[in-house]
């Protein structure tokens, strides 16, 4: 075979892997809309499961979105106060000691590789520890591991694109650290930290496999931190597991309102990212 | 000259301020230890009865009677992490070179978006989107095909939902070390008389192999830790698999499946942490050398 040919052969093929590419999340998401829609109604994005739920009766999946929403934001919350000082700390701080802050960067992008799952056994490992059930705070506490790692390198990846001389300037001036830190540093990367809380809310919405073992499933809407609470992927996956249609028509209609959850933030964050060009 | 000097209370915030981020930092770095101090405090507990060989090969799974050997679910979970990047790596790889070599600017600002949306959607969705169209599709077209029947849970099905699911993460990896490779160097062979195809043959994908290497290892152990869309569709059957159409039982999936049940049985959690140990340890070893590899391609 020569080069010419080689050369159209392989084209053709990369094409056709790009086009798989979209083709697949196409499919993926028409394929749930599609399953999922046509059982969607009102009542069953604002009641909560009434009592043969599971057996397809009547009731909704209220308690799920909301313990979502609830863990999610709580998560979300802890993991920026602890991501977004620590981002600071290695551009503002400790910005003259590259070695170091290079091996906290390397440090964390493994950490964002630690599968949830074992964030998920860690969870429950504390909670034996510390003699409490499974909750909300447990649920947030965990996620919130999690993401923290996520949160701290894309904070991380928008402060590094601040020009060093503005630092410098404002040292100059007199201002202190932490002044820089967040009146001038915070303000310049301000869209990339909106993107990074969004994109970390994303993945604490998405995720099973960490609350699977510390937040419980209750089909409650949960009133305190303490309360276990049910949790929309884990409502996807255990009405799915039924053997009744129902029940399983009514899986994916949750996964619809997963789906749209998660596209929304996409589009958000896409929307801020873009502003900035 | 007059000094400006710092009101109290403002260095007072500075301090504070430097604190709390130096405590968050800490206590971060601080975790991942606490996490394998705690993962293997609790499966002492099994080791300190069974040996560690006998555990890691043995097939003989049966919790009840104390008798706990991984290898099925070890089998299991190398069958489809191996198998999901056989899948995705091609794609991946040609994807990435069209996109940096040959693909004009539209294309390009269609496939961000899309590489963002696929890495965004929830591994739960992954696991339906397998149920609704993967299963089937073996069962029904895959399977008759090669003469058999089956029900479609299985390691094909894990593997393939697992391939996509890991497209985003290496195709976004790949972009970047591809981009990365210099100009020059391509500018250098076109002017020698080489082709754009044998440029990218011998030159971009040459140079830029580390970074190859690494974000395939990379996106192998996020494979291998994946647990709820492969946990949907690969079946559950604590088998030692022989053939991809056959179900397998992952690690991942065996924590969660069982996390319910664990309390009851004596040693079941501690066998279910030691399965979150190897789990850690395994992705722990890819990230590194993967990441490392990166670091060093990064510095010559």
């Amino acid at each position: 075979m020569n080069t010419k040919t080689e050369e159209k052969f392989f084209r053709v093929l990369m094409f056709l892997s790009t086009i798989f590419i979209v083709g697949v999340l196409l499919l993926i998401v028409v394929s749930v809309l599609y399953k999922g829609l046509p059982s969607l109604s009102f009542t069953m994005l604002t009641t909560i499961p009434k009592g043969g739920f599971y057996f397809g009766e009547e009731g909704g999946i209220l308690n799920a979105i909301i313990g979502s929403i609830y863990l999610s934001l709580g998560a979300t919350f802890l993991a920026f106060i602890i991501g977004w000082p620590i981002a600071l700390y290695m551009n503002v701080y400790l910005v003259k000691h590259h070695t170091l802050v290079n091996a906290i960067r390397f440090v964390f992008d493994v950490l964002w590789g630690v599968p949830s799952i074992v964030y998920g056994a860690f969870g429950f490992i504390l909670m034996v520890f510390l003699g409490v059930r499974a909750s909300l705070l447990a649920g947030i506490i965990t996620v919130s591991l999690f993401i923290v790692p996520i949160m701290v390198r894309a904070i991380d990846e928008s402060l590094k694109s601040v020009p060093r001389g503005l630092l410098e300037s404002a040292l100059s001036l007199g201002s202190t650290r932490s002044e820089i830190s967040y009146r001038i540093f915070s303000r310049e990367a301000f869209q990339g930290i909106i993107t990074a809380i969004l994109l970390s809310f994303g993945r604490a919405i998405g995720d099973a496999a960490s609350v699977l073992f510390t937040t419980g499933y209750t089909d409650r809407i949960p009133t305190s931190l303490m309360e276990p609470s049910a949790t929309l992927p884990l409502s996807i996956f255990f009405q799915l597991s039924s053997p009744i249609e129902a029940v399983q028509d009514r899986a994916y209609a949750s996964a619809t309102v997963l789906i749209s959850m998660v596209l929304i933030i996409s589009l958000l964050s896409r929307f801020i990212g873009n502003r900035r060009n | 000259m007059k000094h400006i000097r710092l009101t109290r209370y403002r260095k007072w915030r500075n301090v504070f301020h430097q604190s709390w981020m130096m405590i968050a930092l800490l206590a971060m770095l601080f975790i991942p230890l606490v996490l394998v101090a705690g993962l293997i405090m609790k499966s002492m507990l099994l080791l300190e009865n069974h040996p560690l060989f006998e555990l890691l090969f043995s097939s003989d799974w049966s919790p009840l009677s104390s008798r706990f050997g991984f290898l099925p679910f070890i089998v299991s979970s190398l069958w489809i992490t191996i198998l999901s990047l056989l899948i995705s790596a091609p794609v991946c790889l040609l994807t990435a070179i069209h996109l940096t070599q040959y693909a004009k600017r539209w294309v390009l600002r269609i496939m961000h978006p899309v590489i963002d949306i696929l890495a965004g959607i929830p591994s739960v969705i992954f696991g339906v989107w397998g149920i609704l169209v993967i299963v089937p599709f073996i069962s029904h077209q895959l399977g008759p095909l090669f003469g058999k029947s089956v029900s479609g849970y299985s390691i094909l099905a894990g593997a393939f939902v697992l391939s996509i699911m890991i497209i985003p993460f290496m195709l976004n990896m790949l972009i970047d070390i591809i981009k990365a490779v210099p100009n020059e160097l391509q500018e250098a062979s076109l002017s020698l008389g080489a082709s754009k195809w044998q440029t990218i043959k011998f030159v971009v994908v040459r140079k830029a192999l580390p970074g190859i290497v690494s974000s395939f290892g990379l996106g192998m152990s996020r494979a291998f830790g994946e647990t709820i869309a492969v946990l949907m569709v690969v079946g559950n059957v604590t088998r030692i698999p022989t053939g991809v159409f056959q179900p397998g039982y992952p690690l991942p999936a065996l924590i969660a499946n069982n996390y319910g049940e664990m309390l009851s049985i004596p040693l079941y959690d501690s066998a279910l942490m030691l399965a979150a140990l190897i789990l850690f340890l395994v992705v722990l070893m890819f990230n590194v050398f993967s990441r490392f590899l990166i670091l060093k391609a990064e510095t010559h």
